[in-house]
C-alpha cells in the first residue's frame, strides 16, 4: 500500500494513520510528549518552547470541530509556530475552487504544516500524495479526522492516557464501546493499541454498529456489553454519531442507553481501577451516564490536556525531520 | 592527537576546591545541572558543597539550535528547576564545554524561566582544539576542573558509577559543526 508517511530514512514525513507507523516511532513520539508536560510549570515565565519559530502551520478544518482544531492551535503557539486557522468549509471550497487548487494557494503562502481535517475519508493521503509531487514542497501533512479512515492524533493521545495510567501496555485489557462503524477514533484507538502490544483490545457495541472483518484486526468482538466490560483495565467510549446516521441502524437513543451506556453498575464489571475514557463530545445520557462521566475513574478531561502534548510531539517531529 | 583519558574524580576534586571558596561567601548559590553529566556533576557538588535543597535540572533538546536539521533525539528529561529564577544567583554546571552551543541553549530555557541575577559556569572540562578554535559562541567557563586539547575527531565521554566519575575519550558522533 502507498504509505507517503515515512521518508527513505524511516523518518515521519506525514502522519495520516497510524495503520503502518512502527512501534518505536508511536513510542518516540509518546516519549516526545512526555517531555513537553513540564511546559505548564508555573516557575516558567514564559509557556512556550523555540521548535517552531518561525515555521507556519495552516489548519485547515473542511469539517468543523472547534476542540480538534483548538488543540492544534494551541500546540503550535506553544512550539511559538505562527498559526493561521482556515475554515474552509465556508470559504473556497463553496466559491468552486478544487480541493487541490486551495492546496496549491496555501503553498504558495509558504506553509510548513497543514493540519487537515476533511469529511472524505483519503483527503489527507489525496494532499500528501500532491504535495510530494510538487518540485521543492517540504510541507507535512497531520490527518486531524479524515471520514470514517483515521484520527492518528485522537489515537496517539488515547494510547498516551492509557501509558500515563496503566504503564505498561503488555499487560492490560482494553474495551472499545459503541459506535464503531462510523468511528475513525476506534480505527486509530485498535491500531495503536495492537502495535503498542495490548494482548486483548475488545469492541463491543450493536451488530448494525460493528463494521465486518474486525477480528482481522486483532480484536475480540463483544454484542453484550456486560460479558465485554468484564475484567477490563480501560473503558473507551465513543461517541453515538447521530449526524451519521443515515438509515434506522438503531431503535432509539433510549434504548441504545440501555443496552450500550456507560453506567455505575456496569462500570463495575470492569476491574475496580479501571479508567475511563470518551473523545468527546460526549452525549450524556444516550453514551455516558454523567454520574460515570464526572466520576473519579474518568479521565476524560486530562485526556484533552494530554491531546495538546501529543500534537506538539507530532509536529516537532515532522518540523525537525 | 592520542591522549590519555583524564582522571574523572581527580578532575572533579579540582573543580569543587575551586569552587568552594565562592560557595562559602555566596550561600544562596543555585546549581543547575545539564542534562545528563552536568546533572550528576551538579548533584553531588551540591551535596560535597554543603548546599540545602536538590540541585536544578536543565535539558535542552527543546533549545538546540541544530534541532531544524537533526530534529529530536531520545527521550527528552523534564527541566527541573525548583527555585524563582527571577532575581536568583545562578552556577550553571556542565561536563565539558567545548563549542558553546549548549551553553547559548542552557541561558535560553533559564531566561525562559525568569532573568537572574547573574548566570556563571563550571565545568569538568574546559576543552580547546590543537587550533585553539574551539569556540563557536563567545562564553567562557569561570571555574574549570581542567583545560584540556582534544582533535576534533574526539570527544570526553563523562560516566558515573557508584558515586564516582570516569572520563574516556571517544571517536566523536557529531555530525560537524
Amino acid at each position: 500500500m502507498f504509505n507517503p508517511q515515512l521518508d527513505n530514512a524511516g523518518r515521519l514525513r506525514h502522519l495520516l494513520s497510524i495503520d503502518g507507523l512502527p512501534r518505536a516511532l508511536i513510542l518516540h513520539i509518546l516519549d516526545t510528549a512526555a517531555g513537553f508536560a513540564g511546559l505548564v510549570d508555573p516557575r516558567r515565565e514564559v509557556k512556550k518552547l523555540p521548535l517552531l519559530r518561525g515555521r507556519t502551520v495552516f489548519n485547515l478544518f473542511f469539517e468543523n470541530s472547534t476542540r480538534t482544531r483548538t488543540t492544534f492551535e494551541i500546540a503550535a503557539a506553544r512550539l511559538s509556530a505562527d498559526v493561521i486557522n482556515l475554515n474552509v468549509s465556508v470559504s473556497s471550497t463553496n466559491k468552486g475552487e478544487s480541493l487541490l487548487d486551495t492546496i496549491d494557494n496555501l503553498s504558495a503562502m509558504h506553509a510548513d504544516i497543514f493540519v487537515v481535517r476533511h469529511a472524505q475519508s483519503g483527503a489527507p493521503y489525496l494532499i500528501a500524495k500532491h504535495l510530494d509531487r510538487t518540485p521543492g514542497s517540504n510541507i507535512h501533512v497531520v490527518n486531524a479526522g479524515d471520514g470514517r479512515h483515521a484520527h492518528p492524533t485522537q489515537g496517539l493521545l488515547d494510547a498516551y492516557t492509557i501509558r500515563h495510567y496503566k504503564k505498561d501496555f503488555t499487560q492490560i485489557r482494553v474495551a472499545i464501546v459503541g459506535d464503531v462503524l462510523h468511528s475513525r477514533v476506534a480505527r486509530s484507538a485498535i491500531h495503536a493499541l495492537t502495535t503498542l502490544g495490548v494482548p486483548e483490545v475488545r469492541v463491543i457495541g450493536p451488530r448494525t454498529l460493528l463494521p465486518t472483518g474486525l477480528e482481522q484486526m486483532g480484536v475480540s468482538v463483544f454484542t453484550d456489553m456486560k460479558k465485554g466490560l468484564a475484567g477490563v483495565d480501560v473503558v473507551m467510549m465513543l461517541r453515538l454519531q447521530n449526524e451519521r446516521m443515515n438509515g434506522a441502524l438503531l431503535p432509539s437513543a433510549g434504548e441504545y442507553f440501555k443496552s450500550y451506556g456507560l453506567t455505575a453498575e456496569k462500570l463495575a464489571l470492569a476491574a475496580p481501577d479501571a479508567i475511563v475514557m470518551h473523545p468527546g463530545p460526549m452525549n450524556r445520557g444516550v453514551e455516558i451516564e454523567s454520574s460515570v462521566a464526572d466520576g473519579s475513574q474518568s479521565v476524560i478531561l486530562p485526556q484533552v490536556t494530554f491531546g495538546i502534548a501529543v500534537r506538539m510531539a507530532v509536529m516537532s517531529i515532522l518540523a525537525g525531520s | 592527537m592520542t591522549r590519555a583519558a583524564p582522571d574523572g574524580e581527580a578532575l572533579y576534586a579540582t573543580l569543587r576546591d575551586a569552587i568552594a571558596a565562592h560557595v562559602a561567601n555566596h550561600r544562596s548559590l543555585r546549581l543547575v545541572g545539564i542534562h545528563s553529566g552536568g546533572a550528576w556533576i551538579a548533584a553531588r557538588l551540591q551535596r560535597d558543597l554543603g548546599l540545602e535543597g536538590d540541585a536544578g535540572l536543565l535539558d535542552i533538546s527543546f533549545y538546540r539550535d541544530d534541532f531544524n536539521r537533526i530534529g529530536l533525539h531520545g527521550q527528552v528529561k523534564p527541566t527541573e528547576i525548583d527555585f524563582t529564577v527571577a532575581g536568583a544567583e545562578i552556577l550553571l554546571v556542565d561536563d565539558v564545554l567545548y563549542t558553546g552551543r549548549t551553553l547559548r541553549g542552557a541561558l535560553n530555557v533559564l531566561f525562559d524561566f525568569g532573568r537572574p541575577a547573574r548566570v556563571d559556569l563550571a565545568v569538568l572540562i574546559d576543552r580547546q582544539t590543537p587550533d585553539g578554535d574551539a569556540r563557536e559562541l563567545p562564553i567562557a567557563a569561570r571555574w574549570a576542573g581542567a583545560r584540556l586539547v582534544l582533535d576534533r575527531a574526539s570527544e570526553f565521554v563523562l560516566s558515573e558509577k557508584d558515586g564516582r566519575f570516569d572520563v574516556a575519550i571517544a571517536a566523536s558522533i557529531r555530525t560537524g559543526a
